[in-house]
């Protein structure tokens, strides 16, 4: 096996933890990361050295987005969840109010704050993966934050205002 | 080195919580949070919401990988789907038609990108090249049209010079693309007729020229340096095939352009 080769399954773990981030649903996430797979091995030439984490994180993000755009195409079906309201207490309603608020994000929103916060790249590198400046990686990060923080800070009181 | 006095910015707070601040500004914003509270405590904020997303998320990365994500298995599917892909596209090349790269894009569960992009550039053609008074944004003698389009779309363009096929460049006009702004030139021949060359970035494997017809119109496509190139006119393959050839060597350098007159047409970094 090439080292190429030995980059990409070293990184596999670490693309289905971004990926399930990403899509907050299992088995769409492990979807994504087989057609990024496909997609890395086909494109293998194209590949001149540097960071083959970074590449894999690229084709991930750019898979998901058309994925999204493809979505958006059809006619919405937006699952009807007659228990919105954020779970009163414990660890795993934390998980779940976390969830909410990452599929509140804009797309490139959500995907800057977690290559962040989840996987660790730097600055720099997200600019890479995702095409654009340093500084709108950091305007993309800032406004994740203050809607997250709003939606966790806002929507809670103003629903136990409710009872 | 900065003055510790220099009030702490936004940016900088971000900077700071996720470990990229240079260390001699990192005490000037420590000592910025112990006398602003409302900053201390988004900074606070700001961490718990990487804790719980580390939380949430973190153990995926411990999971046994599936069977069906091991790169073994990756690589096994990948070779058939190539075989698949492959006699779609001679199907699709004897054929002809949109409808026969579709059956490629739908071999590999989801329309691919190159199907997508094409499909981009076909609209585009045939919205643009039956205006009467607006085909382009940007008129081919103003000089700002290449750098500005070289700019938006992230490579230096150059709009190739189509004198020898009797097609004058009347201009061009910015679009969004699949995967971020794309190029759209327009040409017109003496009798009218239009031809245009799409241009926009595209992570896809370099490829041959590629032709294919919808409706009266055609287009043959090429792949090249992550970037995708589709030059569209009336369905006439053998002459778009030579346009499109004259384009590559113009646009991929292989050969200079054929006039002197063109290398107006030419933004070149590297002066001559």
């Amino acid at each position: 096996m090439s080292t190429f080769h030995q980059d990409i399954e070293a990184t596999i773990p670490a693309l289905r933890r971004y990926a399930r981030a990403l899509t907050r649903d299992a088995e769409t996430a492990d979807d994504l990361v087989q057609d990024t797979l496909v997609r890395a091995l086909r494109s293998e030439h194209l590949f001149h050295g540097g960071d083959v984490r970074s590449w894999l994180y690229t084709i991930l993000t750019n898979l998901n987005r058309n994925r999204l755009r493809s979505l958006a195409r059809r006619p919405a079906l937006t699952p009807i969840d007659d228990n919105d309201a954020p779970d009163a207490a414990g660890p795993e309603a934390g998980g779940r109010d976390i969830e909410r608020a990452l599929a509140l994000l804009a797309e490139e929103q959500r995907a800057a704050l977690l290559l962040v916060v989840l996987e660790g790249l730097t600055y720099r590198e997200v600019a890479e993966v995702q095409g654009v400046p340093i500084g709108t990686v950091m305007s993309r990060l800032a406004r994740a934050r203050v809607q997250i923080k709003a939606y966790l800070d806002g929507e809670r009181p103003s629903l136990r205002r409710i009872k | 080195m900065i003055d510790r006095n220099t009030p702490v910015t936004d940016d900088e707070l971000h900077v700071y919580v996720d470990g990229e601040l240079p260390a001699d500004r990192r005490s000037a914003v420590e000592a910025w949070l112990a006398n602003h509270p409302e900053d201390a405590a988004r900074i606070a904020a700001w961490r718990g919401l990487a804790e719980s997303v580390r939380a949430r998320y973190g153990s995926v990365i411990d999971e046994p990988v599936p069977d069906r994500l091991t790169l073994n298995r990756v690589m096994r599917k990948h070779r058939s789907w190539a075989t698949i892909a492959a006699a779609a596209a001679l199907a699709a090349f004897v054929f002809g038609g949109v409808a026969g790269w579709m059956a490629r894009g739908a071999s590999a569960a989801a329309p691919s990108e190159v199907a997508l992009f094409t499909a981009e550039a076909f609209n585009a053609h045939k919205l643009y090249i039956n205006e009467v008074r607006h085909p382009i944004e940007v008129k081919a003698d103003e000089d700002h049209l290449l750098p500005w389009l070289s700019r938006r779309v992230g490579t230096t363009l150059r709009a190739p010079d189509l004198g020898s096929f009797d097609l004058k460049l009347l201009g061009g006009r910015l679009l969004p693309g699949i995967n971020g702004p794309a190029a759209l030139f327009m040409y017109e021949g003496a009798n009218g007729e239009r031809f245009t060359i799409y241009c926009s970035r595209l992570h896809e494997a370099r490829t041959s020229f590629r032709y294919n017809a919808n409706g009266g119109f055609g287009a043959v496509r090429w792949i090249e340096g992550n970037y995708g190139w589709v030059v569209s006119g009336p369905k006439d393959k053998e002459r778009l095939k030579a346009v499109a050839i004259a384009a590559y060597d113009q646009v991929e350098g292989r050969t200079p352009p054929p006039s002197r007159g063109s290398a107006d047409q030419l933004i070149s970094r590297r002066g001559s």
